[in-house]
């Protein structure tokens, strides 16, 4: 850990009344990197970024944003960090340029920089118009320009594409795209690991409070160890035999189609073996892990189940 | 300071842009002008006090019932509504202090209830003046000393509405707890002073612990500002006896109005920035 890196989580704990909602997380983002930090309904995601802001004291560990702790140095902090929460609220009654101008005004930016960043985040048609009016997406567009106001070094997103459609995503992934390339630290939470596909350096797993992988989407693929699938589709409905041929191998069995399944480094063997078995097998399909179940395999749950009880 | 004047200006601009400061502006100047004009008639001039003078004795009774109510339902709502609607949380991911936020909201609310004290008092006032010549320089000092008055006032109920606003965790608890304190202040307060007198003959109390009990009711404090302060208005407003020995200096009762200020919006201030969001 370098103090150049944006964020520096040492043992962060933090407990709400006797619950202990996140649990000795240690983590570093660097300068110029995208980490996305993932993980179910109450996993800990929110609490992270608001002890990242000193919105909210830690019960144990140490935080260090921009080399600085932000519980003392808050308003330092702040200035140069972004931060978009989770289905941001806004003043109902003001537009969205008098928004925008008020965010700056209290971060200390000018006027001419709001013009641009409604440019940027394509909103501004739609400035002069109340926020009350605005959709989904225009909202997230207009917290997506608050949090780039004065060029942060960091920026928090959470959760910043539920409820988009998918080319707002796209757009949004192409701007943290160019921010990286300026050197902003980026860290980001979601529920989808299949969306962050490519999108970040960097994947964080949480679970009920605990880190529970960490490091590229090959790493987490590596680290998950998930057994790479075959499908054979067998001539003449010979798979008894086919099947007998893989022995052990065999996970699942489908009428007319034999499933052997094994670890990722033993892929290469097994594709040998199902090429000397000659014509007898008409088809064969290579089924990796999904994301879905990498995810899986580090929350011990599958996504689609819902937040713990 | 460009952050307390941001979110003063911010609070300004919607109480101008939701009406609230007309209706409230065109509500004082209606019962002002009503009070002025018919609680004064008859009276007539069998006392010697000026029309205005006697308006300002209404309107001290005007502002104990209608100021408190109009700074609570700004105040109430000010912390808590934000922190439950979530503007809060990102307002405060920014650079600013968590006083700077509290101020702010204090300076913008209290313009607004200048605004429609002034404007609306002033109208009444001008109103006054023109049907009945004779208003004199002591008068207009008079009138202007109820609305600077009327003005603390409605700071005071504000201070106190942001300490119930930074205690509670509900909005809903925040607005029944500003009705009870609307309560309190201006009629059970004083309720419960006059049935301890009447109980006691009047020996309850010594003149001089009734003087401070009365500094400890901000809406008492006032009415005896304005009732006592000024010549003009002694005479008409029955304290004219009292004043020789008026148990209370008028600088007194400001001081004690502005504590009255000054204290709560302190301990606003200090639950506001222990509070976790
Ligand atoms: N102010 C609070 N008081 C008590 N418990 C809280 C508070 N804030 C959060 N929690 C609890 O902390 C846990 C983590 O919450 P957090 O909001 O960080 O989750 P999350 O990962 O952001 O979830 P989501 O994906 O739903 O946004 C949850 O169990 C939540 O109930
Ligand atoms: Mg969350």
């Amino acid at each position: 850990m370098k103090e150049a890196d944006a964020v520096i989580l040492d043992g962060l704990t933090k407990r709400y009344g006797d619950r202990t909602v996140v649990h000795g997380v240690t983590l570093a983002l660097a300068a110029g990197e995208r980490l996305a930090l993932l993980g179910h309904n109450g996993a800990g995601k929110t609490t992270l970024m608001k002890m990242m802001l000193g919105l909210v004291r830690p019960d144990g560990g140490e935080v260090r944003v921009l080399g600085r702790d932000p519980a003392e140095a808050a308003a330092d902090v702040r200035r140069s960090v972004g931060f978009l929460p989770e289905s941001v609220a806004f003043y109902e009654a003001m537009t969205g340029w008098e928004t925008l101008r008020f965010y700056a005004r209290v971060k200390r930016r000018p006027a001419e920089e709001c013009r641009a960043l409604l440019a940027r985040v394509g909103l501004a048609d739609a400035a002069g118009r109340r926020v009350g009016t605005y959709s989904k997406g225009m909202r997230q567009r207009l917290g997506l320009a608050q949090a780039l106001l004065g060029a942060p070094r960091l920026l928090l997103l959470d959760e910043p594409t539920t409820g988009l459609d998918p080319e707002l995503r796209q757009s949004f992934y192409g701007i943290i795209a160019e921010l990286k390339a300026q050197g902003t630290a980026v860290l980001l939470s979601s529920h989808l690991l299949t969306e962050l596909e490519e999108r970040t350096d960097h994947i964080a797993i949480m679970n009920q409070g605990h880190l529970v992988g960490l490091g590229t989407l090959g790493d987490l693929r590596e680290q998950a160890g998930l057994p790479v699938r075959f499908r054979l589709r067998v001539v003449n409905g010979d798979a008894a035999t086919v099947a007998d041929h893989f022995g052990a191998l065999v996970f699942e069995r489908v009428p007319g189609e034999v499933g052997p399944a094994c670890p990722a480094r033993d892929k290469m063997d097994v594709l040998r073996a199902i090429a000397g078995l000659g014509d007898r097998v008409a088809d064969v399909e290579v089924v990796p892990p999904s994301l879905d179940d990498v995810y899986a395999s580090f929350t011990g749950r599958p996504l689609s189940e819902g937040a713990p009880a | 300071m460009t952050t307390v004047l941001a979110i003063a200006w911010k609070e300004v601009r919607d109480g101008l842009r939701n009406r609230w400061v007309l209706a409230t502006t065109l509500l004082m100047a209606a019962l002002a002008l009503g009070l002025a004009f018919l609680g004064a008639a008859p009276t007539g001039s069998n006392v010697a006090a000026s029309r205005l003078a006697v308006t300002v004795v209404s309107l001290a009774s005007l502002t104990i019932f209608l100021v408190p109510l109009i700074a609570l339902l700004l105040a109430y709502d000010a912390l808590v509504g934000e922190i439950e609607r979530g503007t809060m949380l990102l307002l405060l991911a920014y650079p600013v202090a968590r006083w700077e936020i509290v101020a702010g909201k204090f300076l913008g609310h209290a313009a607004l209830i200048a605004i429609a004290t002034g404007v609306g008092y002033g109208v009444a006032a001008a109103a006054v003046a023109y049907a009945a010549p004779g208003t004199g320089a002591e008068d207009w000092q008079a009138m202007g000393a109820l609305i600077a008055s009327s003005i603390l006032l409605g700071a005071v109920f504000l201070s106190i509405g942001y300490l119930l606003s930074g205690l509670v965790r509900e909005r809903a608890t925040a607005a029944g707890l500003a009705i009870a304190v609307w309560l309190v202040f201006v009629l059970l307060y004083d309720l419960g002073l006059l049935g301890y007198l009447a109980a006691t003959e009047g020996k309850g109390v010594s003149a001089e612990t009734f003087g401070w009990l009365l500094l400890l009711n901000p809406a008492d404090a006032f009415r005896l500002f304005n009732l006592t302060g000024l010549e003009g208005v002694r005479q008409f407003s029955g304290m004219a006896g009292a004043s020789g020995q008026a148990p209370v200096s008028p600088f007194a009762l400001m001081a004690a109005l502005l504590a009255w200020v000054l204290v709560p919006l302190l301990l606003a201030q200090a639950v506001f920035h222990r509070r976790q969001l």
